[in-house]
This record gives C-alpha cells, sequence and structure tokens, in this order.
C-alpha cells in the first residue's frame, strides 16, 4: 500500500476501494447489529440497555473500520467480519424470538 | 504484522483525512463560532441590545399573548414551539409547522404588546449553528454526511495518535525555520496534541448527540421504532400524549406558567404545544437545564384542556442515560462561563487549524519535484483547499457585513444574508483558480482580512449605539464582537505576510523517500 502513482497496480486500486466499502458498510452493519442485540440482551432496564448499546456502538464502529485497514488481506478482514456478524446476527434472531 | 500495521495506520490516517477535511473544516469552523451562538445573534439584532430583560412575574402574561396570537395564526398547526424572552434575545420566539412539505411558521413577538417586534429578519447564530450539523441541506442528507464525516475524523484521530510513536515529543516540537513542509507538520502536530482530548470529546459526543438518528436499531428492536416512547421511558421527556380525537378549548395558560416557575428555580425557556384544539392538548414548559456538565433540562407537562399538571421530568436520569446526557452536555457546552467558554472556543480554533494544516500538508507533500505540471488530483486538492480554508471565513464575514449593510426593511432580508454567504464561498472559491497557486494564497488571505476589517468599519457606521460612538458608554457586546474581527483579521493578515515572504518554493526541497504519509515518515527519520 506504500507505492503511489502510476505504480498503483489495479488490484492494489480494488484492494483499497474493497477496505473501504468493508470498513464503511461492515463497521455499520456490525455496531447496527450489536446496538439491536445489546439493546435485547444487556440485563439492564429497557431504556437503559437501549443507550448503552448505542453509545458503545459508536465506538464499536471506528474500531472495525480501524480492523479492517489493518488486516494483512481483504480477505482475511471480509471474513473476520463475517464471522462477527453471523455471531451477532444469531444472537439477535435467539434475542428477538425470546422477546415477547 | 508489526512491520506493516504503523505504515497501514498513517496511510488511513492521511487518506481519511483528505476525504472528509474541506468538509469538517466547515463542520469545524460553524461549531466552533457556535460556542457563541446567542452573542452573535444578538450582535446581529443590534434592535434589541438596549431592550430591559423581562421580569419572571412577567413570562405567565407574555405567554398568554403568545397563545393569543398563535390561537388566530396558527390554529391548523400540529405542534407549537415558544421560544420564552432570554437576556439575549427579549423576545417571544414563535415557531409552527403546519404539516411536511410546507415552510414553517416563525414569528418573533414583543413580550409586553403581543405585536410583532420591529427587529431587523436574521437567522443570527443559528443558520451557522445549523449549518454545524446540517451543512443548509435537507436534515437527513446533511445530517447523515456531517455524521459520516465525524466517524471518518475519529477513524483519523485514532490511526493519527497510533501513528504517533513519540507523541509526547511531537508536543514540544515546533520547527519554524525548517521547510514549510516541516513547519507545517509540526503545526499540525502541535494542534492536533495539544487539543487531542477536546478533539475526541467533541467528535464522539457531537456522534452522541444525534444518537437515535444515526443508530437507531436499538430502538427498533427494544420499543418497535418509537424513539418518543424510549426517550420518556429514559426520562429526558414527558410521555408523549397521542390526540383523543374530540375538540376541546385550551385552558388558561398563566395559571400554569405560573404555577410551573414557581416548581422549577432555572429560567423558562421554551413551551411546547402538541394537539391544540383537541382533548388531548398537551403543553410542555422546559427549563433551562441546572448547572452541571449533564444536560438535564427539567420538563412539565400540563393538560391543556384542564390544566392540571401531568408530571416532572429531568433530573433523575439513571447511569446510562445520564451518560449520554453528559456527554451531549460537553459537546454543547452550556455549562462553561466565560473563561471556560473561551477555552472551548480555542480548542476548536485548534480544531480548525489541525484540519486545515493537515489538509495543506497533503498538498505540501505530493508538490512535483521539478518545475513539472502538477498532476490533475494535486490540483483539485490545492483549489479545494483555498476554496475551504479561505472561502469559508470570507463567506462568513461576508455574512456578518449582509447583516450590517442590507436595507431593514428588504424582503426576506434573512434569507437574503444566507445568499450572500454562498456567493460570497462561490466567488471566493472560483478567483484562485485563476491565480497562480501560491500567490492566490495570500492575496486570498488578504482578502479575508480586509472583510473582518469592513465588518468592524460598518459596525461603527451603522450603529448608533456603538461604544466607540458615544464615548465608551453603550453595549460592550459590539467591543467584543469588533475584538474578535480584529483578531481574525490579524491572524489572516498574518497568514498573508508568512506566504508572501516564504523564500525557496517549497517544492525544490528534498525529500528522502516518496510520502505516503508525512508522519510515519517523521517516525523513521
Amino acid at each position: 500500500m506504500a507505492a503511489r502513482g502510476p505504480s498503483i497496480t489495479l488490484r492494489e486500486r480494488a484492494s483499497v476501494a474493497g477496505r473501504v466499502v468493508l470498513a464503511a458498510g461492515g463497521g455499520y452493519g456490525i455496531a447496527a447489529l450489536s446496538a439491536a442485540l445489546l439493546s435485547l440482551a444487556l440485563p439492564l432496564a429497557r431504556p437503559e440497555a437501549v443507550a448503552a448499546a448505542t453509545l458503545s456502538s459508536f465506538v464499536l464502529m471506528p474500531v472495525i473500520a480501524i480492523v479492517v485497514f489493518a488486516m494483512r488481506s481483504l480477505r482475511r478482514a471480509a471474513l473476520t467480519l463475517a464471522g462477527i456478524a453471523l455471531v451477532l446476527g444469531g444472537g439477535l434472531w435467539l434475542a428477538m424470538r425470546g422477546a415477547p | 504484522m508489526k512491520g506493516r500495521f504503523r505504515p497501514s495506520m498513517a496511510w488511513l490516517h492521511t487518506w481519511s483525512g483528505l476525504v472528509v477535511g474541506w468538509v469538517l473544516f466547515g463542520i469545524f469552523v460553524t461549531g466552533t463560532a457556535s460556542y457563541y451562538r446567542a452573542d452573535i445573534t444578538h450582535w446581529m439584532r443590534p434592535e434589541l441590545v438596549q431592550a430591559a430583560p423581562v421580569a419572571a412575574t412577567d413570562l405567565p402574561k407574555a405567554a398568554e399573548r403568545a397563545f393569543a396570537y398563535l390561537e388566530t395564526h396558527a390554529s391548523t398547526a400540529k405542534t407549537w414551539f415558544i421560544g420564552m424572552p432570554r437576556p439575549d434575545r427579549p423576545l417571544l420566539d414563535l415557531f409552527w409547522r403546519t404539516r411536511p412539505g410546507t415552510p414553517p411558521g416563525h414569528v418573533l413577538l414583543d413580550p409586553a404588546t403581543g405585536a410583532e417586534a420591529m427587529v431587523r429578519d436574521t437567522e443570527g447564530g443559528d443558520f451557522l449553528y445549523r449549518f454545524h450539523y446540517e451543512l443548509h441541506m435537507p436534515p437527513l442528507w446533511g445530517r447523515w454526511i456531517v455524521g459520516a464525516c465525524a466517524m471518518i475524523m475519529l477513524v483519523a484521530l485514532i490511526t493519527g495518535i497510533v501513528t504517533h510513536k513519540r507523541i509526547f515529543s511531537d508536543f514540544f516540537t515546533f520547527r519554524r525555520d525548517k521547510a514549510a513542509r516541516r513547519s507545517f507538520l509540526d503545526a499540525h502536530n502541535v494542534t492536533g496534541v495539544l487539543a487531542l482530548p477536546f478533539h475526541l470529546m467533541i467528535t464522539y459526543t457531537g456522534i452522541v448527540a444525534l444518537a437515535t438518528f444515526y443508530m437507531p436499531w436499538g430502538v427498533t428492536t427494544a420499543y418497535k421504532g418509537d424513539t418518543r416512547a424510549f426517550f420518556a421511558e429514559a426520562g429526558w421527556i414527558t410521555a408523549p400524549r397521542p390526540p383523543v380525537g374530540r375538540p376541546a378549548p385550551l385552558a388558561p395558560v398563566g395559571p400554569m406558567i405560573a404555577q410551573a416557575l414557581a416548581s422549577v428555580p432555572e429560567r423558562l425557556e421554551r413551551l411546547t404545544v402538541t394537539n391544540f384544539g383537541d382533548a388531548g392538548a398537551t403543553i410542555v414548559a422546559m427549563f433551562e437545564e441546572p448547572h452541571g456538565l449533564a444536560h438535564t433540562p427539567t420538563h412539565i407537562a400540563f393538560d391543556g384542556t384542564s390544566g392540571a399538571l401531568l408530571e416532572i421530568r429531568g433530573g433523575d436520569l439513571k447511569p446510562a442515560a445520564r451518560t449520554i446526557s453528559t456527554l451531549i452536555g460537553l459537546h454543547v457546552a452550556h455549562f462553561a462561563d466565560t473563561g471556560l467558554r473561551l477555552l472551548f472556543f480555542l480548542c476548536g480554533v485548534m480544531g480548525s487549524a489541525m484540519v486545515a494544516t493537515g489538509l495543506v500538508l497533503w498538498s505540501l507533500a505530493r508538490l512535483p519535484k521539478v518545475e513539472a505540471e502538477a498532476a490533475l488530483g494535486l490540483r483539485l486538492v490545492q483549489a479545494l483547499n483555498i476554496g475551504s480554508i479561505i472561502g469559508l471565513p470570507a463567506a462568513v464575514a461576508v455574512y456578518f457585513l449582509a447583516n450590517r449593510l442590507l436595507p431593514v426593511g428588504l424582503a426576506d432580508r434573512g434569507e437574503w444574508e444566507i445568499r450572500a454567504f454562498f456567493a460570497a464561498w462561490i466567488v471566493a472559491a472560483l478567483i484562485p483558480l485563476a491565480r497562480p497557486h501560491r500567490r492566490a494564497w495570500s492575496e486570498m488571505s488578504m482578502l479575508v482580512c480586509g472583510l473582518c476589517l469592513a465588518v468592524v468599519a460598518a459596525d461603527i457606521a451603522t450603529i448608533e449605539a456603538h461604544p466607540l460612538r458615544r464615548l465608551g458608554e453603550g453595549e460592550a457586546l459590539f467591543l467584543w464582537f469588533d475584538g474578535a474581527m480584529l483578531a481574525l483579521a490579524a491572524l489572516f493578515a498574518f497568514a498573508a505576510r508568512k506566504v508572501a515572504r516564504h523564500r525557496g518554493p517549497s517544492r525544490v526541497e528534498p525529500r528522502r523517500e516518496p510520502v505516503l504519509a508525512a508522519p510515519a515518515e517523521r517516525v523513521r527519520a
């Protein structure tokens, strides 16, 4: 990623573009999933759970974005995010089934 | 991993900072000005500066006059908002929405008579305040753009910290005499690091201020999307009451206001009336927040038809809700008195400078080594840099100037001030395209300096009660405002001089390596 100017290959450009999309979409998606899940799952009063979950999601998003850019390859970053999203999504599905 | 982490963070810092830098500069500058929003509005309505403040005992009668006006002029509106007289605006500020799509109604009334106030039409500091989070766009668009920029700013801040191995010694490093790029880098580091706690706080709390707008999914799952139910259950607002569907007249509002004033020591700030004309009408009195970090204003709800007190909310918040209130309180800094407010303001100025130096640094680091034609991307960045860093201050100065120079009776005067703002911005962004880049910086800086001086001159020339024309008598606000404009003029004159006197073109400065990000280079140098 250190190179710049005409020496950048198409592959590198695609990798950067992919990371941008993954950091933005994946970062927001995981933050949103965690906000939705924790709002139901945190052992607090309902408004407290929602407030705490929403607050923490804003810390999670930049962290995810940075992780995406720090990972060795785009594939690995995508797989990591997909794994996290799967766990959160599964938890949310269970929590929503349990909710009245 | 270890060898790659820091360069990739430096890369992320450089590029994330660049893509949002121009918008971020606007958000920072208008947000910084918003610390003095009330003072700016006050200055822009000079007719009111001498007006006597309204006594608390006159507020119930004033509220009844506001209701009388709204019952004749806004009886079809769903919701009324009545801003009660304040020390800096001793008028009733009426606002109502009829239905989506039609422009909202807005009028200022004299609290003593109930007649429309004779005051020049202006958005005042509210325009800068709303630009800060909506960019004068449709709210949905503006808020999402600002939120995305804030999130990317958060990423740029964190990666900027990671990039600095020697964050403590950078704190004391300013190599003024070295090449331009070095001193810009140091200026970027100093303004970034010195006020770093402020930058992190203001960015995160700014996102939190619109938390359920950006991240509604917790409310979606736990409250089926009913944000007001969440707010009410958390204790921020009184419980929303739906319309009953049966018409009923309002009870006299004066006694309700008197009762509210008797139970809360803070200043009454605003009344909100919902479901006017319906048996479910509700009147909510909102008070200024009690002194402290948290933004926890007291709300008192009254039944509109019977006048009975329904509930009192605010203050008694649980930890997470109180955390949100405190974060928002930190962002808006209503708790700050004169000295602390000035500190917040200066931190905001440093944030603006951090963004500006970062943007300039990007373009300086990419100047061609020889007298070659600059690449298209570089030219674009240069044009946008000068267009925002010079264009926005020029636009703000013209906004103030328009307030003093436009005829007082002009129709849509407030709108014309905003048009002047954007016209000036466009012109100030276009002129540099026709000039050599370095010359453009110094010329445009001098232009901003001249515009700031013109604001002071116009202020003295048009305001008869100006202290300088009355041998020191009169409102000190004018002196403070003009002093701030003079300081800005000096700042831009200094910048113009620096750019003009800077000798060697920095483009021949030797570079040891292809720059991927300047801070990373520093670390290895």
